[in-house]
């Protein structure tokens, strides 16, 4: 795992490894908020920011903290604390300095503390053994990963608003299909580039 | 006694947190491809929410208001770290084939919802049988999905070959699509048959 290039770690969290599409992390928000492309999107850009901010400060929390203290069995709850605390703050200093930025994110920020792509990132990155760039990369781009999931499905569910769907389909169950053909689009990409 | 009946048909169908709230899909689908590690995944799931509901509950009384969330967060944290060293002493191969989808437990939204919506209200050992029954109800749905997973992705059920040689897999259900599509299915079955016209349908979370 050391020596993969960050940028074919940013490509493939993008393509082949994407959170939604092939690791199911993130689906509740995935869900529930891709109604519309607009909140979609700035969900998205909440995500891509909060996701690149902890993968590098659980990555020197982990290995600068926990595992000199020998530690590492504690590394959900800090991660989880670490996560919230961070969410916490930018809500904090957005609201303060940026207020127009507040009202297009505030709302989602809270959601993203309970996002499983968050803590799945960190974790990802622990089990594989990634260094700082990889870690900094692999969040980035599973943040653009999950954006762009979630801005086509929006797109898609936009479409097909007006479409006749089985009773039982509707909701969930249809976005869950068009979640699957998704991912057997994106299957096409993982002979491009592949980790694990 | 009704009420413990009550909670048991409110976990198994009427408010099962997978097909009827679609809460805590995130770790569900990861798993399903082989029924062991989903029957795992379950009973863990189960063992968390039943414990973590009973500590919450128990510590009811106790718990500050606005501080509930971040203790009920430590509270399923401590269950779950408990669940994977158990799991990484006792049975290293599955805890490795379930890689970090025990850590993300954690974030499975119908643990705190649980907590949140049940624990917080009643007493330890109602909530303690509630918590049991909710993860009962995700397990049931989780070993469906894998069924059908399992047996057209591998020709087998429980790791034991049932379709015979001439079984050709069918390596799409084993990878990611074929969980999304087997999800849907699920709840377009559910919604299409079990419907006493008090959908709430959408999702929440």
């Amino acid at each position: 795992m050391i020596d993969i290039h960050p940028m074919i770690i940013f490509f493939a969290a993008i393509f082949t490894n994407n959170m939604i599409l092939s690791n199911f992390l993130g689906m509740c928000s995935f869900i529930a908020v891709s109604g519309e492309i607009k909140t979609s999107l700035s969900l998205g850009q909440a995500v891509t920011f909060v996701l690149a901010c902890t993968s590098v400060i659980n990555y020197f929390v982990y290995y600068s903290i926990l595992v000199p203290l020998k530690l590492e069995y504690l590394r959900f709850i800090v991660f989880i604390i670490v996560i919230a605390a961070f969410v916490q703050l930018v809500e904090m200093i957005i609201e303060r300095y940026f207020e127009t930025l507040y009202y297009s994110l505030g709302i989602f920020l809270p959601l993203i503390t309970v996002n499983c792509a968050i803590l799945g990132v960190s974790l990802f990155m622990i089990i594989r053994e990634y260094n700082l760039f990889q870690s900094f990369a692999f969040g980035v781009g599973s943040g653009l990963g999950w954006t762009l999931a979630i801005v086509s499905m929006a797109g898609i569910r936009k479409r097909i608003k007006n479409a006749p769907i089985p009773k039982g389909l509707e909701g969930p169950g249809i976005t869950l299909i068009i979640t699957g053909i998704m991912a057997l689009a994106f299957l096409g990409f993982s002979g491009i580039v592949q980790i694990q | 006694m009704s009420e413990f009946i009550k909670v048991f048909k409110e976990g198994i169908y009427k408010d099962n947190p997978v097909f009827r709230q679609i809460l805590g899909i995130c770790s569900t689908l990861a798993v399903t491809n082989l029924m062991m590690n989903s029957f795992v995944m379950g009973v863990g799931l189960m063992f968390v929410t039943a414990f973590s509901s009973l500590t919450v509950s128990v510590l009811r009384l106790y718990t500050p208001k606005h501080i509930r969330m971040m203790v009920q967060t430590l509270i399923i944290s401590a269950y779950v770290i408990a669940l994977d060293i158990f799991l990484k002493a006792y049975w290293p191969s599955m805890s490795k084939a379930l890689g970090p989808y025990v850590g993300l437990i954690i974030t499975n939204c119908i643990i705190m919802g649980r907590a949140e919506a049940f624990a917080q209200k009643n007493k330890p050992l109602i909530s303690f049988f509630d918590g049991l029954i909710m993860g009962l109800g995700y397990t049931i749905v989780l070993l469906a999905i894998a069924f059908v997973r399992e047996l057209l992705g591998f020709g087998s059920i429980f790791g034991i070959q049932v379709l015979g040689e001439q079984w050709v897999n069918w390596t799409l259900m084993i990878m990611p699509p074929g969980a999304f599509f087997m999800l849907g299915i699920v709840i377009w079955v559910t919604h299409r048959f079990f419907d006493d016209n008090t959908d709430k349908g959408g999702a929440k979370s």
